[in-house]
């Protein structure tokens, strides 16, 4: 067993926080784990993406080889798009839909929406929406995760373990606040039919 | 034990279980996070090792060797271009010797993530003749930094580990080991070893030159370098550190068919690569960075009929190493992948929302709008983004501290307006020396210090320059009539602009301090910045 993983977004929008989760999930399981992640000048505003890499066998690079990603989760639309070349055939595609429009050349929201339904294994959700509602715009991060939950190999209690020991300096809301935030996730994804 | 650690992490945490007392660096991509960790590591306050910035990477060595000197073991780590900076003692170290285990270690940054140029730092440890270590994952970046500090003791010189910026950032499960004492002051018993006046440098260089044959002896035994046997001769495969996890990639379901020399410790095993050599029809050199094996190995007038590599343009010849380019490589071109929409467009990086820096940018491009002949010579952090449009305010950028002299020399040559941009701690790193030449000469330079108090390119590191700068330049011998202070807000834009143009009129060396912290600092930090700032200015 071996799950590839593209993180993707831009700088600041929390991408590190869904890896760190990953990465304490999957050594908490006993499965071996190997994550590369941005830092530096791209960081800045910039397009960021950290591979994620977890197997019951020895892992050898760091990077995902092109074409072998199973998931593509994005907290930015036109990011996802970014890193397609990773993707595996019939690999998933999950992102948030709200765009970061901090260049002036942005491509039309339609034609994005589009090109990015017209991917089998497309899950584009507004997840900033339901942090939002829960009153934590910051966890749209978490209710990504929570979407893309069922497609990992790691069970849903190894994860929400994890969000409590990241956030547990933060205290027990922070961690309550998170921990709703992936349940609301996986509530949507559940309620798709893929 | 097993612990999640990054690739730096991993190394510092083997620098802290080697025993070491002090680690001396100047922040750097992708180097940083080792010193960081160092410094929140919670043993590594009880142990009281040192592990405080440093004004620059020469100064950073040379508080290591003299560490060294006292008999305990100490670390310097860099990015590759900082090692251009420590270079004069870096040289002379290997001649010295070491008394306590030394290592230097360098991350390296092929494909120019975060730096200006890809420089490969093995060519420098060649350069000083001493031995090389580069691990090829993040356990043997553990492993290895423990053997390291024992190397140096046993050869008596100064180690280098060779980091790459993909083994640097990337986290996993790391096993750690047991904790080795602290060495206790003990000094050299070696007379003149440390006292390179020319009849005893040439001895010491005489020493080095024989114990080069140990240094050989120890790569031949190295458990980091290692021969792998295959069936299929027609390819051997020289893989040194990370490149050699790519190539495990590309099997990792089969065993390799070709043998594979696995390299981590230089100088390079003459004996393996020649057992290597003389089995295989073809040999790959996959190496990460310069063609430094390939160079080594190939023939100089062999037309390259048996070695291939980057310079046969079998692998890419500038650019980092990845799965992809190695599968290419060993002949996996096969694969059909999605290409990127043609919607989607660069997302280069920004300077933050409000940073000073901005405000800066745009007071420089209204003054470039009355004096067209304006040039503006920039330096290394986050103003560097001030090349980049929408501001694209800056001419150069060539390395630490270049500003101020480029700007001298151009004003020599009769450029004016000639501005140097320079942030506040690039300008105690390489900054005051060049402005104390343009002082001596009275140079018609403005030299604009954009203090935001921090390093903040590489996250926002204590500056060395916090508090001292108004100081630094009055000692410098700057006109005190022709320093002054700005606060780089969009409401000040006019008056600063006034302030810049009167200095840039003024027939002499200027210097404009551009004041206003960092605004990735936290709330308290920055007050307590700005309350310092007004107490020297009262």
């Amino acid at each position: 067993m071996k799950t590839n993983i593209i993180l993707a977004g831009v700088g600041g929008q929390g991408i590190l926080t869904i890896a760190t989760i990953l990465d304490t999930a999957a050594l908490n399981s006993n499965l071996n784990i190997k994550q590369n992640e941005v830092h530096g000048m791209s960081q800045r505003g910039g397009a960021v993406l950290s591979h994620v890499r977890i197997s019951n066998k020895e892992i050898f690079s760091d990077l995902i080889p092109l074409g072998k990603a199973d998931i593509i989760i994005s907290i930015e639309p036109m990011e996802l798009l970014r890193y397609l070349p990773y993707l595996k055939k019939k690999g998933y595609l999950v992102t948030d839909s709200n765009p970061f429009m901090n260049i002036t050349n942005y491509p039309e929201l339609e034609k994005l929406y589009s090109e990015i339904k017209s991917h089998p294994n497309t899950i584009l959700i507004d997840a900033k929406a339901i942090a939002k509602q829960l009153g934590n715009s910051k966890a749209t991060n978490i209710v990504l995760l929570g979407a893309v939950a069922h497609l990992l190999p790691l069970s849903d209690e190894s994860l929400q373990t994890a969000i409590k020991t990241l956030f547990e300096k933060k205290g027990e809301r922070i961690i309550n606040k998170n921990l709703e935030a992936f349940n609301k996730g996986k509530e949507i994804t559940s309620n798709l039919v893929l | 034990m097993i612990k999640l650690l990054l690739g730096n992490e991993a190394l510092a945490q083997g620098a802290i279980d080697a025993g070491i007392s002090g680690v001396y660096s100047y922040p750097g991509t992708p180097s940083t996070e080792i010193t960081e960790y160092i410094q929140k590591s919670k043993t590594a306050k009880e142990l009281n090792i040192h592990s405080k910035w440093s004004v620059n990477e020469k100064t950073a060595m040379e508080a290591a060797l003299g560490m060294s000197y006292a008999g305990k073991r100490a670390m310097t780590v860099m990015k590759h271009v900082g090692l251009n900076v420590a270079a004069d003692v870096f040289m002379n170290m290997s001649i010295s010797g070491i008394n306590g285990g030394l290592v230097v270690v360098v991350a390296d940054d092929p494909s120019m993530h975060s730096s200006q140029n890809e420089q490969d730092s093995r060519n420098y440890g060649r350069f000083a003749m001493i031995p090389i270590l580069e691990p090829s994952n993040q356990q043997e970046v553990y492993d290895i930094t423990k053997y390291a500090f024992y190397l140096s003791e046993q050869m008596g010189l100064p180690i280098m580990i060779r980091m790459v910026t993909r083994l640097s950032h990337s986290r996993t499960g790391i096993e750690v080991s047991e904790r080795k004492l602290q060495n206790k002051i003990n000094l050299p018993k070696t007379p003149h070893q440390f006292q390179l006046i020319p009849i005893y440098a040439r001895n010491r260089y005489q020493h080095l030159i024989e114990i080069q044959t140990d240094s050989k002896e120890s790569s031949e035994n190295s458990l980091f370098n290692k021969y792998i046997d295959g069936p299929n001769t027609s390819i051997g495969i020289i893989a040194s550190g990370i490149a050699y996890n790519y190539v495990l990639e590309n099997f990792e379901d089969d065993k390799c068919p070709y043998p594979i020399l696995k390299i981590s410790q230089y100088p390079l095993p003459k004996k393996q690569v020649k057992k290597i050599f003389d089995k295989c029809k073809k040999i790959l050199v996959l190496e990460d960075g310069a063609p430094f094996i390939e160079e080594l190995v190939s023939d100089y007038f062999s037309e390259h009929k048996k070695v291939i590599g980057r310079l046969t343009g079998h692998v890419n010849r500038v650019g980092e190493l990845n799965p992809d380019n190695i599968a290419n490589a060993l002949g996996f071109n096969d694969k059909i992948t999605e290409d990127i929409p043609s919607i989607v467009t660069g997302r280069p990086p920004e300077l933050c929302v409000g940073c000073a820096h901005r405000d800066l940018f745009e007071a420089i491009n209204k003054l470039k709008k009355e004096n067209s002949q304006q040039q503006v010579f920039g330096d290394i952090g986050c103003y560097a983004l001030g090349v980049l449009p929408p501001y694209e305010s800056i001419n150069t950028l060539i390395d630490m501290g270049a500003s101020i002299n480029m700007a001298k020399g151009a004003s020599d040559a009769g450029i004016h307006p000639s501005i140097a941009i320079i942030g506040d701690s690039t300008f105690t790193h390489s900054g005051m020396t060049g402005l104390l030449d343009a002082v001596i000469e009275n140079s018609p330079i403005t030299v604009i210090i954009s203090d935001n108090s921090a390093v903040a390119m590489t996250g926002a590191q204590d500056s060395a320059a916090s508090g001292r700068l108004i100081n630094i330049c009055k000692g410098i011998g700057v006109d005190k009539n022709h320093l002054k202070i700005i606060t780089p807000l969009h409401k000040n834009l006019d008056k600063n602009i006034d302030i810049i143009r009167n200095e840039i009129n003024y027939k002499g060396t200027s210097v404009v301090i551009a004041q206003r912290p960092c605004v990735q600092l936290s709330k308290d930090k920055k007050d307590k910045i700005k309350k310092e700032q007004q107490m020297i200015l009262n």
